[in-house]
Protein backbone atom coordinates (compact mmCIF):
# COMPACT_ATOMS: atom_id res chain seq x y z
CA UNK A 1 0.00 0.00 0.00
CA UNK A 2 0.80 3.69 -0.28
CA UNK A 3 1.40 6.11 2.45
CA UNK A 4 2.93 9.20 3.19
CA UNK A 5 5.51 10.03 5.30
CA UNK A 6 7.16 13.45 6.26
CA UNK A 7 5.75 14.78 3.06
CA UNK A 8 7.51 11.43 1.28
CA UNK A 9 5.23 9.29 -0.88
CA UNK A 10 6.52 5.18 0.26
CA UNK A 11 5.20 1.84 -0.97
CA UNK A 12 4.80 -0.26 2.30
CA UNK A 13 3.88 -3.14 3.17
CA UNK A 14 -0.21 -4.02 4.04
CA UNK A 15 -0.98 -4.51 7.90
CA UNK A 16 2.09 -1.86 8.98
CA UNK A 17 1.93 -0.62 12.40
CA UNK A 18 3.06 2.32 13.51
CA UNK A 19 5.24 1.09 15.88
CA UNK A 20 6.96 -0.69 12.70
CA UNK A 21 7.27 2.38 10.90
CA UNK A 22 9.47 3.85 13.93
CA UNK A 23 11.80 1.11 13.86
CA UNK A 24 11.44 0.91 9.76
CA UNK A 25 11.98 4.60 9.53
CA UNK A 26 15.04 4.91 12.23
CA UNK A 27 12.93 7.56 14.18
CA UNK A 28 15.60 8.68 16.50
CA UNK A 29 14.79 8.96 20.22
CA UNK A 30 11.13 7.72 19.92
CA UNK A 31 10.31 8.37 23.02
CA UNK A 32 10.70 11.91 22.63
CA UNK A 33 8.21 11.46 19.41
CA UNK A 34 4.36 12.35 18.94
CA UNK A 35 2.95 10.45 15.34
CA UNK A 36 0.04 12.29 13.79
CA UNK A 37 -1.66 10.53 11.24
CA UNK A 38 -3.85 12.36 8.59
CA UNK A 39 -3.51 15.59 10.87
CA UNK A 40 -4.68 13.23 14.13
CA UNK A 41 -2.76 12.87 16.95
CA UNK A 42 -2.16 9.44 18.65
CA UNK A 43 -1.43 8.18 21.88
CA UNK A 44 2.46 6.86 22.47
CA UNK A 45 0.57 3.87 23.74
CA UNK A 46 -1.21 2.71 20.61
CA UNK A 47 2.04 2.91 18.21
CA UNK A 48 2.08 -1.05 18.65
CA UNK A 49 -1.63 -1.33 17.85
CA UNK A 50 -2.13 1.40 15.51
CA UNK A 51 -2.51 -0.27 11.60
CA UNK A 52 -1.88 2.20 8.78
CA UNK A 53 -4.53 2.17 5.81
CA UNK A 54 -3.93 3.22 2.20
CA UNK A 55 -3.32 7.09 1.41
CA UNK A 56 -2.62 7.37 5.38
CA UNK A 57 -0.17 10.77 5.98
CA UNK A 58 2.06 10.12 8.73
CA UNK A 59 4.41 12.53 10.43
CA UNK A 60 6.43 12.45 13.61
CA UNK A 61 7.30 15.41 16.17
CA UNK A 62 10.19 15.52 18.21
CA UNK A 63 9.10 16.98 21.46
CA UNK A 64 10.94 20.08 21.91
CA UNK A 65 10.74 21.78 25.76
CA UNK A 66 12.98 22.96 28.47
CA UNK A 67 12.86 25.18 31.40
CA UNK A 68 14.55 28.03 33.35
CA UNK B 1 27.52 30.74 12.48
CA UNK B 2 23.76 31.45 12.08
CA UNK B 3 22.27 34.32 10.89
CA UNK B 4 19.44 35.93 11.99
CA UNK B 5 17.28 39.12 10.42
CA UNK B 6 16.93 42.21 13.04
CA UNK B 7 13.16 41.89 12.04
CA UNK B 8 12.97 38.57 12.76
CA UNK B 9 14.55 38.95 16.26
CA UNK B 10 11.94 41.98 16.87
CA UNK B 11 9.23 39.27 16.21
CA UNK B 12 10.92 36.78 18.32
CA UNK B 13 11.79 39.94 21.01
CA UNK B 14 7.73 41.21 20.81
CA UNK B 15 6.24 37.50 21.40
CA UNK B 16 8.41 36.90 23.94
CA UNK B 17 8.05 40.11 26.42
CA UNK B 18 3.89 39.37 25.08
CA UNK B 19 4.20 36.42 26.80
CA UNK B 20 5.25 37.58 30.44
CA UNK B 21 5.77 36.24 32.64
CA UNK B 22 6.19 33.09 30.98
CA UNK B 23 8.33 31.50 29.08
CA UNK B 24 7.45 32.28 24.86
CA UNK B 25 9.10 29.26 22.26
CA UNK B 26 9.00 28.66 18.94
CA UNK B 27 10.89 27.61 15.80
CA UNK B 28 13.69 28.56 13.13
CA UNK B 29 13.59 27.65 9.79
CA UNK B 30 15.77 28.39 6.96
CA UNK B 31 18.88 27.13 5.19
CA UNK B 32 22.00 25.23 5.75
CA UNK B 33 25.77 26.07 3.74
CA UNK B 34 27.87 23.77 5.25
CA UNK B 35 28.35 24.72 9.06
CA UNK B 36 26.30 28.49 8.67
CA UNK B 37 22.68 28.75 8.84
CA UNK B 38 20.55 31.05 7.46
CA UNK B 39 17.33 31.64 9.45
CA UNK B 40 14.60 32.57 6.84
CA UNK B 41 11.47 32.18 9.50
CA UNK B 42 10.83 32.13 12.72
CA UNK B 43 7.65 30.64 14.10
CA UNK B 44 6.06 31.79 17.29
CA UNK B 45 4.09 29.31 19.08
CA UNK B 46 1.87 28.61 22.25
CA UNK B 47 3.86 27.47 25.06
CA UNK B 48 1.58 24.84 26.53
CA UNK B 49 2.85 24.68 29.96
CA UNK B 50 2.09 28.40 30.36
CA UNK B 51 4.58 28.32 32.84
CA UNK B 52 7.26 31.06 33.61
CA UNK B 53 9.88 28.04 34.30
CA UNK B 54 9.01 25.59 31.93
CA UNK B 55 8.12 25.42 28.01
CA UNK B 56 6.63 22.57 25.68
CA UNK B 57 5.92 23.50 22.17
CA UNK B 58 2.06 22.70 21.36
CA UNK B 59 2.35 19.90 19.09
CA UNK B 60 -0.23 21.03 16.47
CA UNK B 61 1.35 24.27 15.99
CA UNK B 62 4.80 22.50 15.87
CA UNK B 63 2.66 20.16 12.90
CA UNK B 64 1.34 22.86 10.93
CA UNK B 65 4.93 24.87 11.34
CA UNK B 66 6.58 21.92 9.69
CA UNK B 67 4.01 21.72 6.56
CA UNK B 68 4.63 25.12 6.20
CA UNK B 69 8.56 24.97 6.13
CA UNK B 70 8.22 21.83 3.29
CA UNK B 71 5.88 24.27 1.54
CA UNK B 72 8.45 26.36 1.34
CA UNK B 73 11.27 25.01 0.65
CA UNK B 74 13.21 25.78 3.98
CA UNK B 75 14.44 22.98 6.44
CA UNK B 76 14.16 22.80 10.11
CA UNK B 77 17.15 24.79 12.05
CA UNK B 78 16.28 24.64 15.56
CA UNK B 79 14.17 26.48 18.02
CA UNK B 80 13.75 29.53 20.56
CA UNK B 81 12.69 30.13 23.87
CA UNK B 82 12.94 33.17 26.50
CA UNK B 83 14.51 32.92 30.17
CA UNK B 84 11.95 35.70 31.87
CA UNK B 85 14.10 35.88 34.74
CA UNK B 86 17.44 33.77 34.06
CA UNK B 87 20.56 34.04 31.93
CA UNK B 88 20.66 33.41 27.89
CA UNK B 89 22.04 29.91 28.93
CA UNK B 90 20.58 26.65 28.77
CA UNK B 91 19.24 25.53 31.80
CA UNK B 92 20.10 21.88 32.87
CA UNK B 93 16.41 20.42 31.60
CA UNK B 94 17.18 22.53 28.49
CA UNK B 95 20.28 20.38 27.90
CA UNK B 96 18.44 17.47 28.82
CA UNK B 97 15.63 17.86 26.61
CA UNK B 98 18.01 19.14 23.83
CA UNK B 99 18.22 15.73 21.72
CA UNK B 100 19.78 17.18 18.90
CA UNK B 101 23.40 17.83 18.61
CA UNK B 102 22.73 19.41 14.59
CA UNK B 103 20.13 22.16 15.86
CA UNK B 104 20.44 25.56 17.01
CA UNK B 105 18.73 25.95 20.48
CA UNK B 106 18.55 29.96 20.88
CA UNK B 107 17.47 31.61 24.33
CA UNK B 108 16.31 35.03 24.83
CA UNK B 109 17.29 36.57 28.12
CA UNK B 110 14.35 39.09 29.66
CA UNK B 111 16.06 39.34 32.84
CA UNK B 112 17.19 42.64 31.97
CA UNK B 113 14.16 43.94 30.56
CA UNK B 114 15.80 47.02 29.10
CA UNK B 115 18.91 44.91 27.67
CA UNK B 116 17.23 41.51 26.24
CA UNK B 117 20.25 38.98 25.67
CA UNK B 118 19.60 36.52 22.63
CA UNK B 119 22.23 33.58 22.41
CA UNK B 120 22.38 30.44 20.39
CA UNK B 121 23.60 27.09 21.43
CA UNK B 122 24.78 23.72 20.60
CA UNK B 123 24.11 21.31 22.49
CA UNK B 124 25.28 17.88 23.37
CA UNK B 125 24.89 15.56 26.07
CA UNK B 126 25.38 17.86 29.43
CA UNK B 127 27.68 20.09 27.37
CA UNK B 128 26.27 23.42 25.80
CA UNK B 129 28.72 25.10 23.19
CA UNK B 130 27.40 28.95 21.86
CA UNK B 131 27.71 29.52 18.23
CA UNK B 132 28.33 32.53 16.88
CA UNK B 133 24.77 34.43 16.21
CA UNK B 134 24.82 37.17 13.44
CA UNK B 135 21.69 39.68 14.13
CA UNK B 136 21.21 41.95 11.05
Amino acid sequence: MNITVAGVKKEVADGLTVAQLIIDEKVETPIYVTVSINDDFISNDSFETTVLKEGDSVEFLYFMGGGR
Amino acid sequence: MITLAKEDYEKILAHAEKELPNEACGLIAGEKNGNDKIIKKVYLLTNIDHSNEHFSLDPKEQLAAVKDMRANGIVPLGNWHSHPESPSRPSEEDKRLAYDSSASYMILSLMDREAPVLNSFKISGSDAEKEELVIG
